[in-house]
């Protein structure tokens, strides 16, 4: 009885997991793009996540929301400079385009930013204060997630007469159609993908200056190295601290309209949270304090996927990414280019 | 080289945390309050008479779910029927206390074990499951209770699979490890229909067939028993929920009694030492790694015994119900009550599991508070943390070994006097 139904088991393991080489090769360029479309998305998630853990060696598990809340804060400046989303704004010229762009993007990085600071206001300094073990903070961290995320699930649709917030996805703002440009080696690359990518690393590489040449780079850098030197030299922590969590979510504010415009209808309360996994998962793949880590961490998780969920079927998407956390960690505990925000030098 | 040299002449201040330290000094306040009070009482007793005092509350507990006070009922579901997923989840917290409280090991994919367990009944028992084994060597009277064993087997088997690659890994990594763990099960559950049918779930999983009857056609544990409100006899009066709850009690002190010796051990000590301070317990001889191993396969364990009993009760599984959102319940329910308290955690997973029953049926503004209960939860995270990051009952560091003789020795002959030893 029990042999039959065992080698059954296998065949029908076998049918439900295939490897679709050809696949892969055949579309090698189209999956590539996508790729990279995806993935600097999650570097400038991740981006937000490795600032923090380089000064406070704190897992912030609350960016997610961050995230999401950008998302929400884009569409209500949208709504409020008149922005209706059944209306198209495409066809109206590139000009009124590029001017919602930029209102959407302003917004989303005015919400994610201030939620990023009043985070670190409400939940993090406290425990700072009173000298709490780390797991404390991320416990801390679950807490807020949990509160941000129900807040818009059952908060925000009250206060706003339903209009914001709730069960489903909120309407989908198509700011942008996509419409192919150019290909490259046969695939077809959108001006959406050259937006994204653009953006993303043109923010990145912003980041990058402003750490490595600035002045208050240069003290964020002195915190992350050693704390107690730099308060000696005068650089004030709390100031440091603020202004790492408002890099990093302003960061996750642009990344959360560069997000919308790749999946239109994907404003919904949740959905920050499997991104903002992944977008950790780019940070620590990279060696998580590392600006440049994130970067690659982010662009090779984004290919990683987009070739897995080939190889493997689109239903296991989610699954490549964890399984390449997961390895990486066993192999290489502090990431590809190692941790080195403090050690970087200008 | 420096760290070494110095350490005979300054003290561990890893080891010995401030409140341990309080306790033996000499002018340290004695007994903060009625928690205390209660402990100090309780430490006092003799065994005898700990069971003499456990026995009846024990069978108080038991009896509420029968008759229900009208202020702890539930008024939406039934009270039996919360108590029995409180037995539940009790276990749940007494196994991820073993990892996170008394191992000190961030565990955020524990609800993966919890579904490892569930879906081993599941598919050994189902009718949906292609390993559906019922009727063959698995008899449907006997299917359930057969289960339970290779359930934990099996959890007990997926924990030493996961911790043996992922323990060399400290703090925040290992809770991203583990809550990846947790997900690539759910991931796995949803997306090999061909097994597991998917989203769809596996449903009809066997249960304990006690007790089959003309009145009872399904027997005392089949969610067709709603018991016999005018009959006096506890057995046939409790609905299927109170039995759930009297085998979720029974596990629940059998496991407490087997955590607790452990906790005794020299597993127990070790479990200790590498809470407080992993390189100076390396340092003094204990394989941290090994005991790590240990906590972390034994906690698997207990949560793979916990969803056994879940895919028992409900009879139904599903890729849904076991997201990482329960994950961090679970944890909610550990540090809620204080880790490395074992009873403390009970309580806390009594809250999680009551409080969003009881208030279910109380609408605020056209919604039920019960849909509020992760923002309540979150809430009381934070606001928790901030100003009692011990949790609502805290672990005191006792003597673990001969610890009660100790204490008594020391505390007979000065009895109003302070001496905080074996607190």
């Amino acid at each position: 009885m029990s042999a039959p139904a065992l080698a059954d088991v296998t065949l029908l393991a076998s049918s439900s997991i295939e490897f679709n080489v050809s696949g892969v090769v055949d579309q090698f360029w189209r999956l590539t793009v996508e790729g990279l479309t995806y993935g600097s998305i999650y570097a400038l998630v991740a981006v937000g996540y490795t600032l923090v853990y380089g000064v406070l060696r704190l897992i912030n598990f609350a960016h997610s929301e961050v995230f999401m809340l950008g998302m929400f804060g884009q569409l209500v400046g949208l709504m409020v400079f008149g922005f209706a989303a059944s209306g198209d704004v495409y066809s109206q010229g590139v000009a009124l385009t590029i001017v919602y762009l930029a209102l959407a993007m302003v917004f989303g990085m005015l919400v994610s930013g201030v939620a990023a600071v009043g985070l670190e206001r409400v939940a993090y300094r406290p425990l700072r204060k009173r000298g709490a073990k780390p797991l404390i903070f991320l416990i801390t961290a679950i807490g807020m997630s949990f509160v941000l995320q129900e807040f818009v699930h059952y908060v925000l649709p009250k206060l706003t007469g339903n209009k914001l917030g709730g069960l489903n996805a909120q309407q989908p703002i198509t700011l942008v159609r996509p419409s192919e440009q150019f290909t490259l080696f046969d695939a077809p690359v959108t001006n959406i993908a050259l937006v994204i990518v653009g953006a993303a690393v043109a923010l990145a590489l912003i980041t990058e200056l402003l750490i490595n040449k600035t002045k208050f780079g240069r003290s964020i850098r002195a915190v992350a190295q050693d704390p107690d030197t730099a308060t000696l030299m005068g650089v004030s922590r709390e100031r440091v601290i603020m202004l790492t969590f408002l890099i990093g979510g302003v960061l996750a504010g642009a990344a959360a309209l560069l997000y919308t415009l790749k999946i239109p209808n994907g404003i919904i309360y949740n959905g920050g949270f499997i991104l903002g996994i992944k977008a950790f998962s780019a940070a620590v793949l990279g060696g998580i304090g590392n600006l440049r880590g994130a970067l690659l961490g982010g662009l090779l998780l984004g290919l990683a996927e987009d070739y897995g969920q080939i190889l493997f079927g689109t239903q296991w998407r989610d699954v490549v990414a964890f399984v390449v956390l997961v390895g990486v960690l066993m192999v290489r505990p502090t990431g590809i280019l190692g941790e080195s925000l403090g050690r970087a030098r200008a | 080289m420096t760290d070494m040299a110095r350490s005979p002449r300054t003290p561990h201040k890893g080891i010995l945390p401030p409140a341990w330290k309080q306790d033996f000094g000499p002018e340290a306040p004695r007994g903060r309050g009625i928690g205390d009070g209660i402990r100090n009482w309780w430490a006092g007793l003799t065994r005898p008479a700990q069971w003499a005092v456990g026995v009846p509350i024990i069978l108080v507990l038991a009896i509420i779910p029968l008759y229900p006070p009208p202020l702890l009922d539930t008024p939406g579901t039934s009270f039996g029927g919360v108590m029995a997923q409180f037995a539940m989840y009790a276990l749940i917290a007494i196994g991820l206390n073993v990892v996170v409280g008394q191992a000190g090991l961030l565990d955020l994919g524990y609800v993966g074990f919890y579904a490892v367990g569930a879906y081993t009944v599941g598919l050994l028992t189902s009718p949906n499951s292609p390993w559906n084994q019922t009727g063959g060597w698995l008899s449907p009277k006997w299917a359930w209770l057969l289960c339970v064993p290779i359930a934990i087997l099996a959890t007990a088997i997926s924990g030493l699979i996961l911790g043996t690659p992922t323990l060399r890994l400290r703090g925040d990594y290992l809770a991203i490890v583990t809550l990846g763990f947790g997900e690539i099960v759910r991931l796995l559950a949803d997306n090999l229909p061909d097994i597991t049918n998917g989203s769809l779930g596996l449903s009809r999983i066997q249960y304990p067939k006690l007790g089959e009857s003309d009145s009872h056609a399904g027997g005392y544990f089949s969610s067709g028993n709603l018991g016999d409100k005018h009959t006096w006899n506890p057995l046939d009066h409790a609905n299927s929920g109170t039995w759930w709850f009297w085998l979720g009690m029974v596990l629940v002190i059998i496991v407490l009694m087997f955590v607790g010796n452990l906790e005794r051990s020299r597993v127990g000590r070790a479990w200790v030492a590498i809470r407080e301070d992993e390189d100076a317990a390396e340092i003094m001889g204990v394989p941290t790694f090994k005991f790590k191993l240990w906590a972390f396969t034994i906690g698997a364990a207990i949560g793979g015994l916990s969803g056994a009993l879940y895919a028992g009760q409900v009879q139904f599984i599903n890729p849904q119900g076991f997201n990482v959102i329960n994950s961090m319940l679970f944890l909610c329910a550990v540090v809620l009550g204080g880790q490395g308290n074992k009873l403390g955690v009970i309580v806390g997973a009594f809250l999680i599991v009551y409080l969003p029953n009881r208030f279910m049926s109380v609408n605020v503004g056209g919604q039920s508070l019960g849909d509020y209960k992760y923002l309540f939860f979150g809430l009381t995270l934070v606001v928790l943390m901030i100003f009692r990051p011990q949790g609502l009952f805290p672990a005191r560091q006792k003597l673990l070994a001969y610890g009660r003789q100790v204490y008594r020795a020391v505390r007979r002959p000065a009895a109003a006097q302070a001496t905080g030893a074996g607190q």
